[in-house]
């Protein structure tokens, strides 16, 4: 029941997708982004679904999982597409009661759905193939020249992985305290707001008790092998660029292309 | 009047790349009384398989009954059910969270809805019941070791006087003193307030000598179910999943192989002793059946 909120699920498989070098997934959902929220027309939506769908499919991840993460923000949609609907001023459709719908509310509430829609889909592709600690190592790499200013790229890098890397861990222990105080005949369910606070103190002491011993442990853990921060460090899996995460920018840059292209010399509403 | 388990299958993660199936068709009958002894190998599903019977987890299918009612009906109560089967959980780190020990053995009984003067006397009897010296009551949980927390553990669910006590490896990381002495603290309970009793283990040396039934699990099946004699005669086919019969069990089917008219099925170090000063000294010893104390 817990686990189902872990962030980020990863699904293991064997695919181009899953191959590519992290830093190329993170621009690239990156730019897959912007061009959502620049899109204007009939071509640049169907520049977008294609996109989408071709990548879903290569990815070799069964579609079920990745509307997995549209179900959380359904309501969302919803309030944002019944707001749009009738809220925006314009042409008037159909009306009754006071309420109207509008062409350009219509289109609006449209528009918002696919880019939410898509903006969900496309990052759940990049979440479910490329494991947290792979994010993390292209977000180090990709930031590293931050580190010139004085950032502590490294730090963050490996504050986030212990971060990612403890959060299901944590999760399970939450899911174990539970049922040990509910076997004792502790309630987590009902009573007014005041009684629930009080009743997670059974929850939270051994939680935050374990959280610290297991931090101390770690840090015991990583200092006896030597570990010093990020200076002189090197990786037993360095990233580096293969000829497929070239051609992977080369169409993402050009996807953009089409849809900017769109967007400036295209006649609305094509 | 029994806990009753008909074709039970649970599944983690259902529909997951991470699906796992944990309990396979799981049939039981836990008989009043009884002590039973679960073995199996870590991953074998006995963690999963005794948070069923007190309804923490809800099987992916079949039913359990609990004298005589299905508790996966709409009107039975789940709580009423956690208060008459009583769950110690593998780390007492994961329970213990009041400032003193008295305090959270008081928990479980003001959860049941005593008042605080009734439930203090719950504690006491169950803090003297599990042997800890009495001038730690009103000190620190966190602050004991390994076995004495245990002991706290076990109190704070003897203390809601369960009829059936279910203890998850409650030996796990212990020394062999501090494991004999949880063991023979449970065989205790079990001898004097006549409760039903479910240890879990992955030693067969542990439990041999307490129980009266053995249920074997391996890859979330029922592999062997009877008596500890009958049990170990299996001592071949339990070496291969990884779980050895106790050493007196070799040593007697040796000792029988090569010729001396022993009961090679002695299950525990006495009954062995026994037979084996009547096999070799021709005398009946009248404390063959002393194996118990
Ligand atoms: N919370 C969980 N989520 C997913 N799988 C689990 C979980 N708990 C246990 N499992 C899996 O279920 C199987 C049985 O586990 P468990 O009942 O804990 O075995 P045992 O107590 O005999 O060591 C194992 O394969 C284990 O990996
Ligand atoms: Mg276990």
């Amino acid at each position: 029941m817990l686990r189902d909120i872990t962030l980020g699920q990863y699904y293991p498989a064997d695919s181009v997708i899953h191959k590519l070098d992290p830093r190329v997934k993170l621009f690239g959902t990156m730019l897959y982004i912007i061009s959502l929220f620049c899109f204007r027309g009939i071509v640049a939506l169907l520049a977008a679904t294609v996109f989408l769908f071709a990548v879903i499919r290569l990815s070799k991840v069964p579609f079920r999982f990745m509307v997995k993460g549209l179900r959380t923000i359904m309501i969302l949609m919803l309030i944002t597409a019944v707001f749009n609907l009738f809220l925006t001023p314009g042409e008037e459709l159909v009306s009754f009661w006071k309420l109207k719908i509008t062409a350009e509310g219509l289109k609006n509430a449209i528009v918002m759905a696919v880019r939410l829609t898509y903006l969900i889909l496309g990052t759940s592709v990049m979440t479910l193939t490329t494991t947290p600690n792979q994010l993390t190592d292209g977000l180090e790499k990709a930031l590293a020249p931050l580190s010139k200013i004085g950032v502590p790229v490294h730090a963050i890098a490996m504050m986030m992985s212990i971060a990612l890397r403890f959060i299901p861990i944590l999760i399970e222990e939450t899911d174990k305290i539970m049922k040990a105080q509910m076997a004792r005949g502790a309630d987590f369910e009902t009573g007014n707001l005041i009684a629930k606070v009080k009743n997670m103190i059974p929850l939270l002491v051994p939680l935050f008790v374990s959280a610290f011993r297991r931090a101390d442990d770690l840090a015991m853990a990583m200092e006896a092998r030597c570990y010093h921060g990020g200076s002189g460090r090197t990786k037993m899996k360095p990233l580096r660029y293969q000829k497929r995460d070239g051609l992977a920018y080369l169409t993402v840059t050009a996807y953009l292309g089409v849809v900017l292209v769109c967007r400036w010399f295209l006649p609305w509403p094509m | 009047m029994s806990i009753i388990l008909d074709k039970v299958n649970y599944i983690y993660s259902p529909d997951t790349a991470y699906q796992i199936q944990a309990l396979r068709d799981i049939n039981l009958e836990i008989k009043d009384g009884q002590f039973i002894g679960i073995i199996g190998h870590t991953g074998s599903g006995k963690s999963t398989l005794i948070q069923h019977l007190n309804g923490l987890m809800r099987a992916t299918s079949g039913a359990i009954y609990f004298h005589g009612l299905d508790i996966y009906d709409e009107d039975f109560e789940l709580r009423e059910l956690r208060n008459r089967v009583g769950l110690v959980f593998q780390y007492p780190e994961h329970q213990l969270f009041e400032t003193t020990i008295f305090d959270d053995v008081c928990f479980g009984p003001q959860n049941q809805g005593l008042t605080k003067e009734e439930a203090g006397l719950r504690a006491f009897e169950a803090l003297r019941s599990v042997g800890l010296p009495e001038e730690l009551y009103y000190q620190s949980p966190f602050d004991l070791s390994g076995g004495q927390k245990r002991r706290v553990a076990i109190a704070g669910v003897l203390a809601m006087k369960p009829e059936v006590l279910i203890l998850d490896e409650p030996t796990a990381g212990l020394d062999p003193a501090g494991r004999d002495e949880i063991l023979d603290l449970i065989a205790r309970m079990h001898r004097e307030r006549g409760m039903t009793v479910i240890l879990v283990s992955h030693s067969m040396e542990d439990v041999a000598k307490y129980v009266d039934r053995i249920v074997v699990m391996n890859q979330g099946q029922v592999l062997y179910d009877g008596v500890p004699r009958e049990v170990f005669r299996h001592y071949r086919e339990l070496e291969k999943i990884g779980l050895a019969a106790p050493q007196v069990t070799y040593l007697m089917h040796e000792l029988a192989a090569a010729g001396l008219k022993v009961d090679a099925e002695a299950t525990t170090v006495e009954e062995a002793r026994a037979c084996l000063m009547e096999a070799l000294t021709g005398v009946s010893s009248a404390r063959r059946d002393i194996h118990r104390e």
